[in-house]
């Protein structure tokens, strides 16, 4: 089967539909697949339903479909650094729905793996517990949480072989894994495709049976906060 | 005179141990990397990294490689990565020994609040949640009072919380206080504060 498509609106056609639940990788703007996003915005798919831990910035990453008013709901963790997201949601035209970090990886994680809930310390006694099944194990009392299974899930690596094998590149891994695993199809846009057999199969950080479609591209690779010291301090 | 930022942090670092995994959250429990010393800690980065170094030099910044405050940064020689879910899962299963966070309220129940003012821009919080849930000891690092002179210590938290129950010692600009069942101990004074001057300062019950 063939995986590598020659475009990112190539690698997305026939998978797009309005009201859409997509499961995107990355963490702020480190690891995100932006060339997929720039191509759904160009889809102009509409009222879609992202599980993303973050939201973008105005001009980047999911910011631009914010932008273009393609999404409906946010399902995240910290959406901080985003000012239109903000007029939207404070003027109620955009849904969020807040999870706990580990909470929404573990969603994805699971989902992916077959398993539709599970029970979690985290958010006892917040906000977040509100509505939820609490259940008591060992004299500590936990939250159900569901698994996610998402239409599709978009996510970027730094490396893949054409059978889909992915290698990502350290802090860049973030949310990747899980949400592929959490699609019902997945779809990964990489800097490097390398021949088949290159790849050490001890070090695939995900393995192939998780990505249907494949495409190599140029990325920006935006910093959101550059952090230095000078050398004379070492 | 109270302890000042630095003070404080290095307060914090004197909590922890030799060989102990941390995770540090932004503010002043960020400068706690500063004064451990010749402790062997590793800084877990819940982003997906096991052994944060110092800030790269300019130039050497690398968009693959940034802090859960989404700064860049550089790794070590012990450094590991892994995915979100992993992350969360040694948080979750408490495999991380202690987070040191900052806050906005902490109760004598050790109720934590930091992630919400209602009526207030939200941003969301984070991983704020899993980490007092899940580490071994919480430790917090703020101000004893606000920036009217309130106290910050409370019987009951006002603001939504962020756990409840989870705080294990509280160090401010005052002094050291442990959460008991009871109430809160002070376990320590900063210099020429007293420990009247604490209560003075402290709405929450000090046994």
């Amino acid at each position: 089967m063939q995986k590598v498509y020659g475009s990112a609106e190539e690698a997305l056609e026939g998978l797009l539909f309005d009201g859409m639940f997509i499961a995107a990788g990355g963490f702020g703007l480190c690891g995100i697949p932006e060339l997929l996003l720039k191509a759904i915005e160009k889809a102009g798919t509409k009222d879609l339903t992202f599980a993303s831990n973050n939201a973008g910035v105005d001009d980047f990453g999911i910011g631009i479909l914010l932008q273009t008013r393609q999404v409906k709901k946010m399902i995240s963790s910290y959406v901080g650094e985003n000012a239109e997201f903000m007029r939207q949601y404070l003027s109620g035209e955009l849904e969020l729905e807040f999870n706990p970090q580990g909470t929404l990886a573990e969603r994805m994680r699971a989902g992916g793996c077959g398993i539709p809930g599970f029970y979690t310390k985290t958010g006892v006694g917040t906000v977040i517990a509100e509505g939820k099944e609490h259940k008591d194990f060992d004299g500590e009392t936990y939250i159900l949480e569901r698994g996610i299974v998402a239409d599709l899930a978009i996510v970027k690596a730094w490396k893949a072989d054409d059978t889909g094998n992915l290698v990502f590149r350290k802090t860049a891994r973030n949310f990747n894994p899980p949400a592929a695993m959490c699609g019902k199809v997945c779809v990964a846009e990489v800097e490097e495709i390398v021949p088949r057999g290159s790849l050490d199969p001890d070090g695939i950080h995900l393995p192939g049976v998780y990505v249907h479609r494949l495409i190599q591209g140029e990325h920006e690779k935006r910093i959101e906060q550059r952090t230095t010291r000078k050398r004379e301090e070492a | 005179m109270p302890w000042d930022r630095n003070q404080m942090a290095e307060r914090a670092a004197q909590e922890l141990e030799d060989g102990m995994y941390v995770n540090l959250g932004i503010g002043i429990p960020t400068l706690v990397s500063n004064f451990v010393g010749d402790k062997d800690i590793t800084l877990q980065s819940e982003n997906g990294m096991l052994g944060m170094g110092p800030f790269p030099f300019e130039g050497d910044e690398d968009a693959d490689l940034i802090t859960a405050g989404k700064q860049t940064i550089t790794e070590l020689s012990r450094t590991s990565y892994f995915d979100s879910a992993q992350s969360f899962g040694m948080i979750r299963g408490g495999k991380i020994a202690a987070a040191i966070l900052g806050a906005m309220e902490v109760s004598e129940k050790g109720d934590l609040a930091n992630w919400m003012i209602p009526g207030k821009l939200v941003k969301g919080m984070g991983g704020a949640m899993d980490l007092v849930a899940g580490v071994g000891r919480v430790i917090v690092v703020m101000d004893h009072t606000n920036k009217h002179g309130e106290s910050k210590v409370l019987k009951e938290c006002t603001l939504p919380l962020t756990g409840k129950g989870v705080v294990d010692l509280i160090i401010t600009n005052l002094g050291v206080l442990e959460v008991g069942h009871k109430g809160l101990h002070i376990l320590e004074t900063a210099p020429d504060v007293s420990r009247d001057d604490i209560r003075a300062a402290t709405e929450a019950t000090i046994v």
